[in-house]
């Protein structure tokens, strides 16, 4: 135990509780497990997944005794699945029963992992709701399979959630993505956890407003880390995060999807954007673009600090060199498809222009070999991710799909080769 | 003493390169060759009309060459284990040979009908053939472990020695005085049942668009490197939308069922290759087709869990939905997109689909759009595709749903713009959903957004004679890049913001467990992958204990780090954070990293009523 804790190094004292430990041994030199200290044990029980922890706590009173020190249960995951829409099993009724009669005031981390029936998600709702004298820090709803949250009477979900809201008055982390969440539950929130939210993502939250999140940004000003929806972004929003009274912001997630084709996006004006980058210099800005080829037209117009970004359905050749004109503070750039033409001269742009870029993916897109090797060229070894489709690198008359690898692996300094699919 | 001799017909149904037939065959005064099929199992079972018609036409094909060597094909109704003690008593039987099977459930039965035999005191011919290498030697080659990436694989390959030659083709005069006794009753008692018999309703089958059998195969081996030799070209076609369609120099379904030797096709292509090339070194890359196949059967041969995702050691577990109405939708064909509709319409009709067609319909059934488990595809497939091989299948489902083999995820097919990428005009779409042959090229991929005047002109309304289409495409591969991110970083223990890191075998800083750099050009990074699916408890909570305990030697390397793999000091300092409560704030994984690395979290997913019942006790 002691060469376990000495090379742990769970803190200080460590070498004092060992002392106090070969002193208990026998003379025999077997070592006394009762009177292993109470600090250690728990510990150790740290490191045990729930089960094992259970069957030690049958051994003796005071193991017992340990095993319901409130640190053991300050997290806790609960899933959440049925038989017939789930594969996983769920926490049991009489564990999470029991958990709320002894442990709910000691839990502080609790997430909810829940599958794609509403029941599932009702089950989550109801145990939320009985979270009352309890003091949650973190607080995850997370929809394993389709989003069951939207399904329930947005009364009931939103009075359970502030439930939590009004009962935590320190929550510092909140995920609430594809839930009904509202204006005045955030307004609920804010009210009681304005000094400590740090986190809050909730993306594709439709009953939210562009008001509603901006109310968020006003008041709670140690919020670090943000994620929503297009729709929710405004220049507002903008200009709040980047107040003077707010902490620098460290992530911003927005996700631009398309309900329906030919959807029109309202843009953002380049001043918010500098005014971000001038108060919080290090921001990551991740963008997920889900649009229809035709709906990029208020994209990428102007200077946008975007850092990671990803285009989930076909991208135009004429946005991909728009975006070398607009994004210097890129680092991953990932296209899962474009057009039939070579997208050559755009990614020799990118390269130019983006000197921070760092990962690239690339699905069903062409390149041309020698304009590929070009661009690996221009941006050696800081490509530390390169994940390109083997059906993307067209071979011309200076590279063939044999040789391609190892003149990528030469500009790179490591053994590199293209992603395969199976020929099956 | 007289030579008595069975061999037993299962996959490798040829004559050309059989080794295990050959060698039965020498010294031998009597050859009987059998074949084994349970008519109860026939109608009950999973598999497809087109299948088991490609089977029978496979067996007729096989009778009909053996008749040429006065011999017969005998098709035995029953179960091997029950068949084979009545022949080797009722035929004097002496030696018994088959094709080794390296499958886990085949080598299960071998096993057994071999202990049969050792008792009967039969002597048991096993030889490989249906695999290009002795798969066990690759194995043994990687230190005892199956590979789990194709590039580790292609290195190992490399590095065994050639492939063997095919045996000579049995022939009359390899046959020699070893004589078949074949009664007059023989079509009655042995002959090849029809469909029919087996209980399938035939009335309005087309005819076979893949024709079963030897005869068959070797024919189209020979159109295949003719239009290679033609083309003068071996690099992997570029898909266009003639490749749809099934072609006659198509090869797949017959080195399913072994009516050509991978082996044989492998030996043909290097000699062409040679030929046209004047003598170069023939790249890897030129028997793609083949050493595919090759990787899933040596991934399979010794995991029983392989099509499955519980206690599959090397399966990701993915919290797919379940949700029979979808399922039924997509494998029906009824999802509302043209491009998903006309593949699966394809494939339940002529039992082929081209390869990247697979990948567009696996990928919407499961982490593109549907989130289905990819065993339900898999048993689909099983169903209907003339090539699907317990092995290649799983493993191929395994690979397009991201479930193993640590392959990027961010590439999802859009059910719309790959098809039209692919086909522009829809012609294929109109062939195998006449329905929607009205609608222009321009709409042809989405129906639903065409005008309501082109509807009627097209004679179709989107809603009424063709399905809306199932899904938001957008909105789901949204969700779903986010489900399989979280579940990654999981598995990779990356906290960062960028998408292409989280894939654990492209993590930019993962060490390799054998202390090889980086630049040694020797990619020995697979011990760490493993270490990657399965985060060693001893350092961090999530405990997979109920997916250790089944499998081989993967588990024993799991609980010890690898020396050189920083992922799990990772691990081991994230889960300090949490311990204490602090706010991790290294990205949007903050709060992951308190719930998914924290406690009881793989540990209550498996709890038996037992050990729930210890928890609670404790808690009372």
């Amino acid at each position: 135990v002691c060469s376990t804790l000495e090379g742990g190094g769970p803190g200080p004292g460590t070498p004092e509780l060992c002392k106090r430990l070969r002193q208990g041994d026998s003379e025999d030199g077997a070592v006394d497990w009762r009177q292993l200290p109470e600090e250690i044990l728990l510990q150790i029980f740290q490191y045990l997944p729930l089960l094992d922890r259970a069957f030690a706590s049958q051994v003796c009173r005071g193991w017992n005794q340990t095993f319901h020190m409130p640190e053991l249960w300050r997290c806790f995951e609960f899933e959440l699945n049925q038989p017939a829409s789930s594969y996983l099993k769920a926490t049991h009724p009489d564990l999470i029963k029991q958990i709320i009669k002894r442990h709910s005031n000691h839990l502080q981390y609790v997430s909810f992992k829940v599958d794609s029936s509403t029941e599932s998600a009702e089950a989550a709702c109801d145990i939320l709701s009985q979270l009352v004298n309890c003091s949650l820090k973190t607080l995850g709803l997370i929809s394993t399979a389709r989003p069951s949250f939207m399904e329930l009477p947005k009364s009931h979900f939103i009075s359970a959630l502030t439930v939590v809201f009004v009962n935590s008055k320190s929550l510092s982390s909140l995920k609430i993505d594809d839930t009904p969440v509202d204006d005045p539950s955030l307004k609920v929130l804010v009210a009681n956890n304005s000094d400590t939210l740090k986190l809050l993502k909730m993306s594709s939250c439709p009953h939210v407003s562009p008001a509603g999140i901006l109310c968020v940004a006003d008041q709670c000003h140690g919020l670090r880390e943000l994620a929503l929806n297009y729709h929710l972004l405004s220049d507002e929003l903008l200009l709040a995060l980047s107040s003077e009274r707010h902490v620098h912001l460290e992530h911003l997630r927005i996700d631009v999807v398309s309900e329906n084709p030919g959807q029109q996006f309202h843009s953002i004006k380049k001043s918010s954007w500098d005014a971000m980058v001038r108060h919080s210099p290090k921001f990551n800005l991740v963008m997920y673009f889900f649009l229809y080829e035709d709906e990029f037209g208020p994209f990428f117009r102007d200077e946008v600090p975007v850092t990671h970004l990803y285009f989930g359905r076909s991208v135009s050749k004429e946005v991909l060199g728009r975006v070398g004109l607009t994004c210097p503070r890129l680092v991953e750039l990932v296209v899962c498809a474009n057009g039939l033409r070579p997208l050559d001269e755009e990614l020799i742009r990118i390269a130019e222009r983006c000197r921070q870029l760092s990962a690239i993916g690339l699905g069903e897109c062409e390149v041309s070999c020698s304009a590929f090797v070009e661009f690996v060229k221009m941006c050696g070894g800081r490509l530390t991710q390169l994940s390109i489709m083997e059906e993307v690198l067209v071979p011309d008359n200076k590279y063939g799909p044999d040789d391609i690898h190892w003149e990528v692996s030469k500009h790179l300094g490591r053994v590199w080769f293209p992603d395969m699919m199976p020929t099956w | 003493m007289v030579v008595n001799t069975i061999h037993w017909f299962r996959k490798g149904l040829r004559l050309h390169d059989n080794p295990s037939l050959r060698d039965s065959i020498i010294r031998a005064d009597t050859l009987r060759c059998v074949y084994i099929l349970d008519p109860w199992f026939a109608g009950s079972s999973n598999v497809g009309i087109n299948r088991w018609r490609f089977l029978l036409q496979c067996l007729e094909d096989l009778d009909a060459s053996l008749r040429k060597l006065n011999s017969r094909l005998f098709v035995i109704r029953g179960q091997p284990t029950d068949v084979f003690p009545r022949l080797f008593k009722e035929w004097k039987i002496t030696r018994l040979s088959y094709e080794y099977d390296s499958e886990p459930f085949g080598k299960d039965r071998d096993a057994a009908i071999k202990k049969l035999a050792t008792e009967a005191g039969v002597e048991v011919f096993v030889r490989i053939s249906h695999t290009l290498y002795d798969l066990d030697k690759i194995i043994e080659l990687n230190g005892g472990q199956s590979p789990l990436t194709y590039k580790r694989f292609q290195m190992l390959i490399s590095r065994m020695d050639l492939v063997e030659i095919p045996a000579e083709t049995i022939t009359a005069v390899v046959m020699g005085k070893c004589a078949t006794p074949v009664s007059d009753d023989h079509d009655d008692k042995f002959g090849v049942p029809s469909l029919e018999e087996l209980g399938f309703e035939t009335d309005g089958l087309s005819s076979a668009v893949w024709p079963g059998g030897e005869t068959e195969a070797l024919t189209r081996l020979e159109r295949h490197l003719e239009r290679k030799a033609w083309v003068a070209n071996f690099e992997r076609p570029r898909m266009n939308a003639n490749s749809l369609l099934a072609s006659p120099t198509g090869l797949s379904p017959y080195l399913r069922f072994g009516c050509l030797s991978c082996r044989l096709f492998h030996f043909k292509l290097t000699d062409l290759y040679r030929k046209v090339k004047k003598n170069c070194v023939p790249p890897l890359s030129l028997y793609g087709q083949l050493l595919w196949r090759e990787f899933f059967y040596m991934t399979a041969t010794n995991n029983p869990h392989f099509d499955k995702m519980e206690f599959n050691p090397i399966c990701v577990q993915i919290p797919w939905d379940r949700n029979p109405e979808a399922l039924a939708k997509w494998s029906e064909g009824r999802t509302g997109f043209p491009w998903i509709d006309a593949i699966m319409t394809q494939l339940r009709q002529e039992g082929w689909i081209h390869h990247l067609a697979r990948h567009a319909v696996a990928c919407f059934l499961t982490r593109g759009d549907l989130w289905i488990s990819w065993e339900e595809g898999m048993k689909v497939f099983e169903e209907l595709l003339l090539d699907a091989d317990w092995s290649v299948n799983a493993g191929s489902w395994m690979w397009l749903s991201c479930s193993s083999f640590f392959q990027q995820f961010f590439h999802c097919y859009c059910p719309v713009g790959f098809g039209r990428r692919t086909d522009p005009n829809g012609d294929y779409i109109r062939h195998y959903l006449p329905i929607l042959r009205g609608f222009p090229a321009k709409f042809i991929y989405d129906p639903w957004n065409a005008p309501e005047s082109v509807q009627k002109i097209a004679k179709c309304i989107i809603g009424v004679h063709y399905p809306k289409p199932m899904v938001n495409h957008a909105e789901a591969s949204r969700i779903n890049i986010e489900r399989m991110k979280q579940i990654y970083q999981q598995l990779s223990c990356y906290r960062g913001l960028g998408l292409l890191a989280t894939v654990p075998s492209n993590a930019t800083n993962n060490g390799d467990g054998n202390g090889a750099g980086p630049s040694s050009g020797d990619n020995t990074q697979e011990s760490t992958h493993i270490t990657a699916v399965h985060p060693s408890p001893a350092s961090s909570q999530p405990k997979f204990s109920p997916f250790t305990v089944s499998c081989d030697q993967l588990s024993v390397n799991s609980v010890q780090p690898q020396p050189g793999y920083s992922g799990v000091g990772i691990v081991g300092q994230a889960h300090k954070q949490s311990q204490r409560g602090e706010f991790c704030s290294n990205g949007f994984g903050g709060l992951i990293a308190y719930s998914e690395l924290k406690l009881s979290h793989w540990g209550l997913k498996c709890f038996h009523l037992i050990e729930l019942h210890y928890i609670i006790c404790s808690l009372l």
